[in-house]
């Protein structure tokens, strides 16, 4: 039941258009058992249905700009797995606290956020 | 092509790394760097970022990071969250909502890190 809260919650805020992973890990790691791995792991399987179902949406609407995003794809290939195998390789506490010092950047972010 | 290559690398190691927060980067950059429109801009990053989280995930499964019974729980919640989320939005002035949201991401990490 804690799981499906936690989810609910990130879901209405992701919803609104503000946030999803950046409440969803924190939530996860702080209120349930899970290691700061287990909940990154989460955020990520969660994202791909969501995100299938956004793109064919926005596909439909012609909201995506294809022309652009080959060499940001290839390059951010690179990117994710250099990443994520250095994820899987730290530890969790560190990895935790690395998280918190990059959840404090996006609130401050969040916080003075301004529109264009 | 210089910039789209480093936004590329840096989105994508940094959405690996944290397992989120890809785009936190690709869309400030679609904007203000590559000039699209803020709403393009958002579903050019969901284009951008899904292949970089299944690559992600692949590799979180391999090493035995994903527990399939509390990722089907919070995908639950979330589907249904994500309904009711975007039926309110338009109920509650958005600039507050951020200051707010802000404040409970800055509590949460100090909670983490120390």
């Amino acid at each position: 039941m804690l799981y499906f809260i936690i989810g609910l919650l990130s879901g209405i805020i992701s919803g609104m258009g503000i946030g999803g992973g950046t409440i969803l890990i924190p939530a996860l790691v702080l209120f349930s058992p899970l290691s700061q791995q287990q909940s990154q792991g989460i955020n990520l399987v969660v994202f791909i249905p969501a995100a299938v179902s956004a793109l064919i949406i926005h596909h439909k609407n012609k909201n995506i700009e294809y022309k652009m995003t080959l060499p940001i794809i290839l390059s951010g290939i690179i990117g994710a797995i250099g990443g994520s195998l250095l994820a899987v390789y730290i530890s969790p506490d560190i990895l935790k606290k690395l998280f918190g010092i990059f959840l404090f950047a996006v609130g401050l972010i969040e916080f003075f956020y301004k529109k264009k | 092509m210089f910039k789209k290559l480093l936004t590329g690398i840096v989105s994508g190691f940094l959405n690996g790394f944290f397992g989120s927060g890809g785009g936190t980067i690709v869309v400030p950059s679609l904007e203000f760097i590559h000039n699209l429109e803020e709403h393009k801009a958002h579903a050019t990053a969901i284009l951008i970022i899904f292949p970089l989280s299944v690559i992600s995930t692949f590799i979180y499964i391999k090493n035995g990071y994903i527990e399939i019974v509390p990722v089907l729980k919070v995908a639950g919640g979330s589907i249904l969250g994500s309904i009711i989320g975007a039926k309110v939005l338009n109920k509650i002035s958005s600039k507050m909502l951020r200051k707010f949201f802000g404040i409970v991401l800055i509590i949460a990490a100090i909670r983490m890190v120390f």
